[in-house]
């Protein structure tokens, strides 16, 4: 007996340990990040790296400008969602409400299939079948454009959309749905009016953690966006090449020497991206938690 | 409880040594040369200073263009003398230089000439770098084969790269704007291009910045406005090579134009050491120069040194 209780006593602490741990590396992570980072505001100050229209790192008069490289992650972004949100809702409506059980049983396999791919496949398939495609469907100069970034960012956040709404939807009370059915409203006034409504918390909560995936991929975006570091406008800028905060981290820190202004350049807009990252999944976390509190 | 301060102990002794391998790990960032470094370049110097016996490694860092050159060599060094080790990594030319002026590694590979500022900063720290050309490199600027403009002056190449040329129509073309592709600042092909093509302006605003010399094949053979640069080893049937015209003529990126440097954009690759080399660096140097070590030069795809 005694044996049995100190045997489950130690397994909790060594999962406890393992799950404390995870706290701890993300706590050194951040120390380094924001460290190196930080030594950035010895050559440039914080006001000219977060407003700088610029992106000149290895220029004799070089500039730290960060407006360029957010702006684009927030079009890629932006484009993402709106290209993924309705799809993924339909997708999530349909298998979890209109599809037969054997039809959806079909359906989630594929869909884990697609949140597996690897990225760098994705922006193969970007580069050789959507950029040619989006250049002579829209006319442009070139198809390496903050659309072409959108649509793959879009197909790439799918998954983590579908499922979690679909998740969100599959918990709305059977009384509820059974209740408008009841009252005489047809499936889809049932559907729209009723349980999309109700799972409207845990849907949102899809949108911002798509968002999340979205905002941090780097490879796909490196490969069909151009990277070019213009402020864009909106919508326009859908049209012309953009370039990602990521994706900037990838392309230079190649070359990059370590200890220079360029190389704490790339760690402060790391820096950036890690409060943006961890901004949207508390948001997302928040929003979470109030439609578990709204089914119990 | 007893359990629970027992758990609590742990946790703390386990906290207490990831902050300490933290911030060890912070002090080898501070200091740039990390130990392992540091131990490989005291290696180099017994190398530089002692016979060849005695060192039995040497250590190469730089440009990513000669990475793979250097390394098709190192591994075939080290099959014909297995108890000797040459270690090859990347980073860029100027990290490689970097590296040789901190007296960390044992030659520096780079594939452009090391700038006046990087031999002041050699001299002062007691390093004297002397270059040896192993092989030689050349660059094509290449557009996609429906474009009917063939041939470019280096005025018009540099006006196209930082911008005051913007429609092909401008160069001989269609009327056309101009697509401009561009490696990343981490590829030495960059800075290469920009010293000597562009003479050092920025390249435009707007120009495509590739990860890739794939991503440039990629776009050019898609896009009938694009212009990229590119290594000729990489040339093939899907896109142009332009012949360039530095004032000599127009000349084709042939093998036999980038040998005898009648091709504008053709560029040694080179091997720096601190001081005339010596010991298990000059064997392997002496490797690379020999007639095996230049047909490897071939087989990678650049062109040996003409002698």
């Amino acid at each position: 007996m005694f044996n049995r209780k100190y045997k489950e006593k130690s397994i909790e602490s060594v999962l406890f340990s393992i799950s404390a741990l995870t706290v701890v590396i993300l706590f050194l992570i951040c120390i380094f990040l924001f460290r190196d980072g930080f030594l950035l505001f010895k050559a440039t100050s914080l006001l000219d790296f977060l407003t700088g229209k610029f992106w000149y790192p290895t220029s004799v008069n070089r500039q730290f400008g960060l407006l360029p490289l957010f702006f684009g992650s927030l079009l890629v972004t932006a484009g993402a969602i709106l290209f993924a949100v309705p799809l993924g809702i339909a997708s999530a409506i349909y298998i979890s409400e209109i599809a037969h059980p054997k039809v959806a049983d079909f359906l989630k396999p594929f869909i884990e299939v697609l949140a597996g791919i690897p990225s760098v496949v994705f922006g193969f398939f970007g580069l050789v079948v959507l950029v040619p495609f989006v250049r002579t469907a829209f006319n442009l100069p070139t198809g390496q454009t903050a659309l072409t970034g959108s649509i793959m960012l879009g197909i790439m956040a799918l998954p983590t959309i579908i499922t979690i709404s679909e998740d969100a939807i599959s918990s709305v009370p059977s009384a509820l749905k059974q209740g408008s059915l009841a009252l005489g409203a047809t499936r889809w006034q049932t559907i729209y009016r009723v349980i999309v409504p109700a799972a409207l918390s845990g849907i949102s909560a899809a949108i911002m953690l798509g968002m999340g995936r979205a905002i941090g991929e780097t490879m796909t975006v490196m490969m069909v966006t151009g990277n070019t570091a213009i402020i864009p406008s909106f919508p326009g800028g859908l049209f012309d090449p953009v370039r990602t905060m990521t994706a900037t981290i990838a392309l230079e820190m190649g070359e990059v020497p370590q200890g220079s202004a360029h190389f704490h350049a790339l760690f402060a807009v790391g820096s950036v991206l890690f409060i943006i990252t961890l901004l949207i999944n508390l948001i997302a976390d928040s929003i979470k938690k109030r439609y578990r509190f709204k089914v119990d | 409880m007893a359990k629970n301060l027992k758990t609590y102990a742990v946790l703390t002794i386990m906290v207490l040594g990831l902050v300490f391998m933290g911030i060890g790990c912070t002090g080898t960032q501070n200091s740039e040369g990390s130990s392992p470094v540091n131990e490989t370049s005291s290696v180099g110097t017994t190398a530089a200073e002692t016979t060849a016996a005695e060192a039995q490694g040497i250590f190469l860092k730089g440009s990513d263009t000669v990475l793979p050159l250097a390394q098709a060599e190192a591994e075939d060094f080290m099959t014909a003398y297995p108890e000797k080790s040459v270690t090859v990594t990347g980073g860029g030319s100027g990290v490689g230089i970097a590296a040789l002026i901190d007296g960390e590694v044992d030659i520096a590979t780079a594939s452009r000439e090391m700038k006046a500022e990087e031999i002041e900063a050699a001299k002062a720290k007691g390093i004297d770098p002397v270059e040896h050309s192993i092989a030689i490199d050349g660059i094509s600027v290449i557009v996609n084969p429906d474009n009917t403009v063939s041939e470019l002056t280096f005025d018009q190449l540099r006006g196209i790269y930082n911008g005051s040329i913007s429609n092909w129509k401008d160069v001989g073309g269609k009327d056309e704007s101009i697509v401009v592709l561009s490696r990343d600042t981490s590829s030495g092909t960059y800075e290469y291009f920009k010293e000597d093509v562009l003479l050092g302006d920025e390249y435009r605003k707007d120009a495509l910045i590739q990860p890739a010399t794939g991503g440039i094949v990629s776009e050019v053979t898609q896009n009938p406005s694009a212009i990229g640069y590119i290594g000729v080893a990489y040339l093939d049937e899907s896109v142009k090579a332009l012949n360039l015209d530095a004032g000599n003529g127009s000349e084709a990126p042939s093998p036999e134009n980038i040998i005898s440097g009648k091709y504008p954009l053709s560029r040694p690759l080179y091997f720096y050491t601190n001081g005339e080399p010596s010991g298990l660096t000059k064997e392997f140097l002496d490797y690379v120069m020999s007639e095996k070590g230049q047909s490897i030069v071939s087989e990678v795809g650049y062109f040996p040194m003409n002698k």
